[in-house]
C-alpha cells in the first residue's frame, strides 16, 4: 500500500500536474496590467488546493500555470489565490 | 436631456407597513364591489380612487386621463397579521438563530462585532463570500440553546408547511402576532450580521399587518359578449380576503369564542397565501367556479408563460412572418422564396433622395394593394401616413420630397433573416436574399436543410426583415448563408449535397454516363453556362461527352484533389489512383479525371471532402456558386435519366428464401447446441459477465451473424447497380442494413439492447411455451419487409420501434433544458479583441479563446494549415 498522506509523495512531480509558480508582486502587477483586470477578475485557485499548498501560495497571490496543449503548444494561464 | 436620470443600480426590498400606508390613496373597508346601479362602491376593491379604467374619465386621485394615470395603490388593515408565504424560509431561519425572549442573535457580543466588521469588509468586493459568511453566522447561532445575552433557555422551532411555526417548548404553536413582536425585537446590528438590511427589508415586515391593494389597471375586469362583467382572478381573491377580514374583525369585536377566531384567522391566512402564490405545496389551490386554479401573483411571474420568460426575455416582434416551408431547387442557396402576400405586408423603410425619388413615387402610386408598392410614408416631422386609408395616392406621390421615408414592399434582393426553431446553433438563423414568388409558402434550397434541420412534412419557419442600413449590412456580411457553409462544429461543410444531389452526382460522374451533344447542351443550359463546349472525350463510333467533363467546367482551374469515394469498399475498393474501379476521386488542375462524385465529394456534414476544400480555398462566394451550379446540373441529369425505386430492386427469387431459411436453421442448431452447453455448465463465460449474460450474448452473436449471412445471400440475387444500391452505396439515402431488412430478414428486435423478454410470466406472448428462450420467442423476425411479417413478428417489431420513439421524446426535452441552462449561463460571454474570453463584467474566463485562439470553422484538426493538403493542392498528388 502506498501511503498517500506521507511527505514522500510530491504531487508537483506528477506528470498530470502542470507547472505552478507564485508570481512576485511586481510580476503579478505587470500581468494584471497587461490583461487589464483587477486580481479578483482572474479565475480563482483555492489556497487549500493541493498544488497551491505544495507551492505555498497564499490568498492574494497570483499563480502562473504553464501547461502543454495538444493544439496550442505551451499555454500560460493565471489564477488568483483565494482563501478557503 | 435635461431632467433625465440614469439608473445606476436596483435594490430589492420589502414594503414596510408604514410605506404601504403612505402609498395608499384609500383604505379598503368593504367586500362590496358594485352597488345596485353597477357603480363601483367607495372603499371597495374597485374604488375609483385606485385609478381610471375608462377612456376620457379623469382620475380622482391624480387628475390624469387613462393614458397618463399610472394607477394607485389602496390598503387593507388586517384584523390580525398573517405570515407572508414568500418569506417563511427567512422567518424560520431568524427564529432559530435569535433568542425567544430578548430577540438578540444567539452569539456573544464580541463575536457579533468581529463578524460584522469582517462582513463590512467583504460586502463590496466579495458579495458572495459575504453571503456565505452570514449563512455561517446563522448556522452557528442556531446551535446555541441558551441565550448568551439574557441566559434564557431556547427550544427547537419546527416549521410545519405551509405557514405554521411550532416551538418544541412551553409556547407550542407561535401565532403571527407573537412572531412579529419577536422579529421586531431583534437589534438592527444583529440583523445586519445575519445578512438583512433592516432599512429596506426588516424581517418583521414579512408578517403582513397591512395589505397593499394593487391598482385596477393590473387586474382589469373584462366585459363578456353577454354583457356580464368578469373580474380578474386577483380581484376575486382580494374580495375573499376582505370578506374574511371583516368576519374576523366582527368575531373579535363581539368576543366570539377563541376557536372561532382561530378558524377565521387561519382562513385569512389561507386567502392571503393563495393570493400571493397559488401553487404552494401543502395548500389546496384556490379554484374558479369552473374548477381551474386561479392565476394569482406568483403565477403571473413564474415559468414559461410568466412575465419574465414570456414578456421580458422574449417578445413578439414586428416585420416578421411565419409560414410553411417547401423546397425549391431552382433558387440559389443564398435565397429564400417569399410569397407575394407576405412581401406586401413586410416593408423596408427607405429615405427619399433626389436620386431615388422617381422610384419611390412609383411605389407610393402603387399603394399598399398593388405589388410592388408601399404601405406607409413618414414625413420629416415624424407624421405617419397610412396609405391604406388614402384615397389620393397620386397627390401623396407628388408631395413626396427628399427627406421623407417610404416603407416599401419587400423586393427581390432585399436581405432578410430566416429561422427555424429550435434555434440550437448559430446556423439556425441565417441571412437570405429575397426572391418574391407566387404561392403561400417560404421556399428554400435543399442544401440548406441540414443547418436548419428542416424537412417539408409541414415544418414552418420564421422570417425577419432588418430595418436599418446597419442591420442590413451586418446581415449581408455576417449572416448570409454562404458565410455558414463551413460549420464550427466539425470544421466541414454543413451545407452541401443531400439525397438526389448525391445520386445525381454519382450517375453523372460515373464512367457509363456518355452524353450526346443534345444532352450536353441541355445540361449546360440548365446552369446558364456561357463558355465553349469542350472537345468530346469519345470521338468514335459516335462523338460523346463524359459527365466528368461537365463537372470539370465548374471546378477552379488550379484545383487538385484526391480521395477515396464513398463507394470504395468491398470488391470495388480503391486506395490510390492506380485503380480500375473508378472509386478513387482524382482532380488535377481543375480536371475531374477519375472516380465518382458521391457523399465523400459533395455531401453535407462531410469534412475533408472536395466541397470542403473548394469552399475553404476559393471562398464562400465561389463555394456558393459552385453548389448552385453543380447541384442544378446533377438534378437536371437525374431528371433526364429518371431515378426511382421499384419492388424489383429488393425482390429476391422464391428459392432464395429457402436458402435464407436454411441459414436460419443452421443458426437454430447452433443456438440449441449453445443452450445444451449452458445447461451442462460447459459454456465459456465472457469476461465480466454472468453465465446467463454470456448465453444471451452468444445467442445474439449467432443471430446477428445469421442476418448478415441472409443479407449477403439476398444481395447476390440483386443487381448491384440498381437504384436502391446506388443510394445506399453513394450515401444518398439508406444503408446496407436497410436493404437487408427489405430483401432478406428484419433480424433481432431489441428493447434496451436486450432480446425482448418482458410480457407474460416466463414468456413474451401466450403463443410460446413458458421458459422458451428460442429466437422466435424472444423477438427474432425471420421475414423481410417485402415478404411481409407475421402478427407475432409485427408485435416485436413494434416493441423495438416504440423504444426509439420514447428515446427521442425523452432526449429532446432533456437536451432542451440543458441547452437553456447553457445559454443562460454563457449568453453574454464574448471574445474580446485581444483574443481573450470575458464576461460583461470583464472577468477573465479564458486567456485565449479555446486555449489556442483557433476558429474551428477555419481550421483543420486544430491547426491553421494542413501540410498534407497544401502539398496536394500544389503538387496535385501525394508524395509517398
Ligand atoms: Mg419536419
Ligand atoms: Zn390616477
Ligand atoms: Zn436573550
Amino acid at each position: 500500500m502506498v501511503d498517500m498522506a506521507s511527505e514522500k509523495f510530491d504531487i508537483l512531480k506528477h506528470e498530470l500536474v502542470p507547472r505552478h509558480e507564485v508570481l512576485k508582486p511586481e510580476e503579478a502587477v505587470e500581468v494584471l496590467r497587461s490583461l487589464g483586470v483587477r486580481p479578483e477578475q482572474l479565475p480563482y485557485l483555492r489556497a487549500s488546493d493541493p498544488v497551491a499548498r505544495a507551492i505555498g501560495a497564499k490568498p492574494g497571490d497570483v499563480v502562473r500555470i504553464t501547461r502543454r496543449s495538444p493544439t496550442a503548444g505551451r499555454v500560460i494561464v493565471y489564477r488568483f489565490v483565494i482563501a478557503g | 436631456m435635461p431632467g433625465e436620470k440614469e439608473v445606476r443600480s436596483i435594490k430589492f426590498g420589502m414594503l414596510s407597513p408604514d410605506m404601504i400606508r403612505k402609498m395608499s390613496v384609500t383604505a379598503i373597508v368593504t367586500p362590496d364591489v358594485y352597488d345596485e346601479n353597477g357603480m363601483p362602491v367607495k372603499g371597495g376593491v374597485m374604488d375609483p380612487k385606485l385609478g381610471v379604467i375608462e377612456p376620457d374619465q379623469k382620475c380622482e386621485t391624480c387628475g390624469n386621463k387613462l393614458a397618463a394615470c399610472p394607477g394607485h395603490f389602496g390598503s387593507l388593515e388586517l384584523a390580525r397579521p398573517v405570515i407572508h408565504i414568500g418569506f417563511v424560509r427567512h422567518i424560520h431561519e431568524i427564529l432559530r438563530s435569535t433568542c425567544r425572549k430578548c430577540g438578540r442573535l444567539k452569539l456573544r457580543e464580541e463575536e457579533i462585532d468581529k463578524y460584522l466588521e469582517l462582513l463590512n469588509r467583504l460586502k463590496d468586493r466579495w458579495p458572495q463570500l459575504a453571503e456565505s459568511l452570514s449563512e455561517y453566522v446563522k448556522r452557528r447561532a442556531m446551535k446555541v440553546f441558551e441565550c448568551p445575552h439574557c441566559g434564557e433557555k431556547q427550544y427547537r422551532i419546527r416549521y410545519e408547511k405551509p405557514t405554521t411555526f411550532i416551538e418544541e417548548g412551553p409556547l407550542g404553536k407561535l401565532p403571527p402576532t407573537f412572531i412579529r413582536d419577536w422579529l421586531s425585537r431583534i437589534p438592527d446590528r444583529h440583523l445586519r450580521v445575519m445578512g438583512y438590511d433592516p432599512e429596506i427589508a426588516h424581517p418583521s415586515w414579512a408578517v403582513i399587518t397591512v395589505l397593499p391593494i394593487p391598482p385596477i389597471t393590473v387586474r382589469p375586469s373584462i366585459l363578456l359578449e353577454t354583457g356580464i362583467r368578469a373580474e380578474d382572478d386577483l380581484t376575486h381573491k382580494l374580495v375573499d380576503i376582505i370578506r374574511t377580514n371583516e368576519r374576523l374583525k366582527e368575531a373579535i369585536n363581539v368576543g366570539s369564542p377563541e376557536i372561532i377566531i382561530e378558524d377565521l384567522w387561519d382562513l385569512l391566512q389561507y386567502h392571503v397565501t393563495t393570493y400571493i402564490d397559488n401553487e404552494v405545496p401543502g395548500v389546496p389551490p384556490a379554484k374558479r367556479r369552473s374548477g381551474s386554479p386561479l392565476r394569482t401573483l406568483a403565477q403571473r411571474l413564474k415559468g414559461k408563460e410568466g412575465r419574465f420568460r414570456n414578456n421580458l426575455s422574449g417578445k413578439r416582434v414586428d416585420f416578421s412572418a411565419r409560414t410553411v416551408v417547401s423546397p425549391d431547387p431552382y433558387l440559389s442557396i443564398n435565397e429564400v422564396g417569399v410569397p407575394v402576400d407576405v412581401a406586401m405586408n413586410l416593408t423596408v423603410p427607405l429615405r427619399v433622395t433626389s436620386w431615388n425619388i422617381d422610384e419611390m413615387r412609383k411605389y407610393v402610386l402603387n399603394g399598399p394593394f398593388r405589388y410592388p408598392g408601399a404601405n406607409y410614408i413618414i414625413e420629416p416631422n415624424g407624421r405617419r401616413l397610412d396609405l391604406r386609408y388614402n384615397k389620393d395616392l397620386k397627390a401623396v406621390a407628388e408631395g413626396l420630397k427628399p427627406g421623407f421615408i417610404v416603407e416599401r414592399h419587400l423586393l427581390d434582393g432585399d436581405i432578410v433573416l430566416f429561422n427555424r426553431q429550435p434555434s440550437l446553433h448559430r446556423m439556425s438563423i441565417m441571412g437570405h436574399v429575397v426572391k418574391v414568388l407566387p404561392g403561400r409558402t417560404f421556399r428554400l434550397h435543399l442544401a440548406v436543410c441540414p443547418p436548419y434541420n428542416a424537412d417539408f412534412d409541414g415544418d414552418e419557419m420564421n422570417l425577419h426583415v432588418p430595418q436599418t442600413p446597419e442591420a442590413q449590412a451586418e446581415a449581408l456580411t455576417l449572416l448570409l448563408v454562404q458565410e455558414h457553409i463551413l460549420s464550427p462544429r466539425y470544421g466541414g461543410p454543413i451545407i452541401g449535397g443531400i439525397q438526389d444531389y448525391i445520386s445525381g452526382g454519382y450517375l453523372l460522374s460515373s464512367k457509363v454516363a456518355l452524353l450526346t451533344k443534345d444532352r450536353v447542351s441541355d445540361l449546360l443550359a440548365s446552369i446558364n453556362y456561357e463558355g465553349e463546349i469542350p472537345e468530346p472525350a469519345i470521338l468514335a463510333p459516335k462523338r460523346a461527352w463524359l459527365g466528368k467533363q461537365l463537372i470539370s467546367l465548374l471546378l477552379p482551374e488550379d484545383f487538385n484533389f484526391a480521395k477515396e469515394a464513398k463507394i470504395s469498399s468491398g470488391a470495388l475498393k480503391c486506395v490510390n489512383e492506380e485503380c480500375f474501379w473508378d472509386s478513387y476521386i482524382v482532380v488535377k488542375k481543375g480536371k475531374f479525371l477519375m472516380g465518382v462524385i458521391d457523399k465523400n465529394a459533395i455531401g453535407a456534414q462531410q469534412p475533408e471532402s472536395m466541397l470542403h476544400y473548394i469552399v475553404r480555398e476559393y471562398g464562400p462566394s465561389f463555394g456558393r456558386s459552385f453548389m448552385d451550379k453543380a447541384f442544378r446540373l446533377f438534378l437536371r441529369f437525374i431528371e433526364m435519366r429518371g431515378f426511382t425505386m421499384t419492388i424489383d430492386d429488393i425482390l429476391i427469387p422464391p428459392h432464395a428464401y429457402e436458402e435464407i431459411k436454411e441459414v436460419f436453421r443452421r443458426a437454430l442448431d447452433e443456438i440449441s447446441r449453445t443452450i445444451t452447453l449452458y445447461k451442462e455448465g460447459k459454456l465459456e463465460i465472457t469476461p465480466g459477465r454472468t453465465l446467463e449474460e454470456s448465453l444471451e450474448l452468444k445467442i445474439l452473436e449467432i443471430l446477428s451473424k445469421a442476418r448478415d449471412e441472409a443479407g449477403d445471400l439476398a444481395v447476390k440475387y440483386l443487381d448491384p447497380f440498381n437504384n436502391v444500391f446506388i443510394m445506399a452505396k453513394t450515401g444518398a439515402r439508406g444503408s446496407a442494413l436497410n436493404v437487408t431488412q427489405m430483401a432478406a430478414m428484419l433480424g433481432q428486435q431489441s428493447v434496451r439492447g436486450e432480446r425482448i423478454h418482458r410480457g407474460y410470466t416466463f414468456r413474451t406472448l401466450p403463443f410460446f411455451g413458458k421458459g422458451d428462450i428460442g429466437p422466435e420467442a424472444r423477438g427474432f423476425v425471420l421475414n423481410s419487409f417485402v415478404k411481409g411479417i407475421t402478427p407475432v413478428e409485427m408485435f416485436f417489431h413494434a416493441a423495438g420501434g416504440r423504444e426509439g420513439l420514447v428515446d427521442t421524446a425523452v432526449r429532446t426535452s432533456q437536451s432542451g433544458y440543458m441547452q437553456r441552462r447553457l445559454i443562460n449561463s454563457m449568453l453574454d460571454v464574448i471574445v474580446e479583441y485581444d483574443g481573450s474570453v470575458r464576461s460583461t463584467y470583464g472577468d477573465l474566463i479564458q486567456f485565449r479563446y479555446g486555449e489556442d485562439g483557433v476558429d474551428p470553422k477555419n481550421a483543420s484538426f486544430g491547426k491553421a494549415v494542413s501540410v498534407d493538403r497544401v502539398v496536394r493542392k500544389h503538387v496535385g498528388w501525394r508524395i509517398e
